[in-house]
């Protein structure tokens, strides 16, 4: 159990990004990590319903860092951070609620999981498509929440619910009782009912068409075996493809700058590279500045053509674009189904991807 | 994306800054980039040594496309 500090306050340790600790919005992504005293934006919610479930704690310290930067330079922030944290002596570090943001998941369960490498207890949110989760679900204990910003609410309180519980050193139930993700934990215990009448009904309630929930959930691990690699360059057909929202001048197919719904094919014919006046940015993920400057930065027309000269392979005469911010994986997979079938009518043979 | 296109039968390098995203999602051959708003270039540099910068990224993009791998390859 933890100890309660000197004035009978639980210390909490609070992480969060540049947006939700004040700093400001995606052109502040860069910014570095710094501690503030007290409760920053959702810490202030994260004591009130703390104390509304009757346990007094106090946020001691604010830790904010830019989403980038901590993506950027996770080694370093970390290793220059945990000692500082520590040095608060946090009874628990809470991280976020980092919804569906893919940065901030993982910056979340980063701090989280060496907090608790350390014996000290963490907890955090997402949205459960956040890539944190599946980095981080089987170390850290993720509550699981809305993709958007209006579940705040909801996502604090559960984790309040979770928090208290570490703090008075209780255990944990079941992911689903406790609303966060599986760890993958099997735990022996003594069940009212025998084995073959829990089957029988569980059976019998499928049968029926009624829901029931397996005791035994079979892990889905969705892997695709690496392809054979090209045996050579010459007159092979490859294509460009980005998640970095490289469009036309005017983004013209109107792809959305969040939870984008589509993505666009446009010729890359005659183009010896890209250049401010020919295209730009729809991503809205990321400071644009400087695609926008030279959008081959993103998307490498310039390069790609001069590799072509140099190495005979076949440009494909399209490149495709969507912008990879909060978009749902169901959707990714979709524009990647679509987009195959014009790469395999056309002998397409390799990809290129580029991601920002 | 990478892992759909993948699973059609089509070999993908995938240049991405934030390497862990493009090992949990299942991309099999990755380059890890620069940085976020910048993957393929670094506004600090001269323009001349900005396109080596990118030029070397495609080329390890090629050379990963070249090379038979069993699992999961990072091209650093």
């Amino acid at each position: 159990m933890a100890e309660v500090s000197r004035n009978g306050k639980y210390r909490i340790v609070h992480y969060l990004n540049q947006f939700f600790g004040g700093v400001g919005g995606e052109e502040k992504a860069d910014c570095k990590p710094f501690a503030i005293k007290g409760p920053q934006g959702p810490g202030r919610l994260l004591e009130k319903l703390f104390r509304e479930e009757n346990v007094d704690v106090e946020i001691v310290a604010t830790i904010v860092c830019g989403d980038s930067y901590f993506a950027e330079n996770q080694e370093s922030v970390l290793r220059e951070w945990i000692r500082p944290i520590r040095e608060y002596r946090p009874d628990l570090v809470v991280a976020g609620p980092a919804f569906n943001a893919g940065r901030y998941g993982i910056a979340c369960g980063a701090i989280c999981s060496s907090m608790e490498s350390l014996g000290i207890p963490a907890v955090t949110g997402m949205y459960k498509e956040n890539p944190g989760v599946d980095q981080y679900r089987k170390t850290v204990l993720i509550v699981e929440t809305a993709n958007i910003v209006s579940g705040m609410e909801d996502a604090v309180r559960k984790m309040v619910r979770l928090g208290v519980k570490r703090l008075r050193g209780e255990e944990i139930e079941f992911p689903g009782a406790e609303g966060c993700f599986e760890q993958g934990i099997r735990r022996n215990y003594l069940h009212a009912e025998p084995a073959w009448r829990r089957a029988i009904d569980m059976l019998l309630r499928k049968m029926d068409g009624k829901p029931f929930e397996t005791e035994y959930p079979i892990p889905f691990f969705d892997r695709v075996e690496p392809r054979p690699a090209l045996r050579n360059l010459k007159g092979m057909t490859i294509a460009l493809i980005t998640s970095g929202g490289v469009v036309p001048i005017g983004n013209p197919d109107h792809i959305e700058s969040s939870s984008a719904s589509k993505y666009g094919k446009y010729s890359l014919e005659g183009l010896a590279t890209a250049d401010a006046r020919t295209h730009q940015s729809a991503h809205g993920g990321y400071d644009t500045t400087y695609v926008n400057a030279d959008p081959n930065r993103v998307l490498p027309i310039d390069v790609f053509r001069e590799l072509e000269q140099e190495t005979g392979f076949k440009p494909y005469p399209w490149y495709y674009a969507t912008v990879g911010n909060g978009t749902s994986v169901d959707n990714a997979q979709k524009f990647a189904k679509d987009i195959v079938v014009d790469l395999i009518r056309d002998g397409v043979q390799a990809v290129i991807l580029t991601s920002t | 994306m990478a892992k759909e296109i993948e699973r059609a039968g089509i070999p993908v390098a995938h240049i991405c800054s934030i390497i862990t995203i493009s090992q949990t999602v299942g991309a099999n051959r990755i380059i890890p980039a620069v940085a976020i708003p910048h993957p393929l270039g670094n506004p600090k540099l001269p323009p001349e040594e900005e396109k080596a910068l990118r030029r070397n990224l495609m080329k390890k993009a090629l050379t990963a496309l070249l090379t038979p791998i069993q699992e999961q390859t990072v091209f650093s």
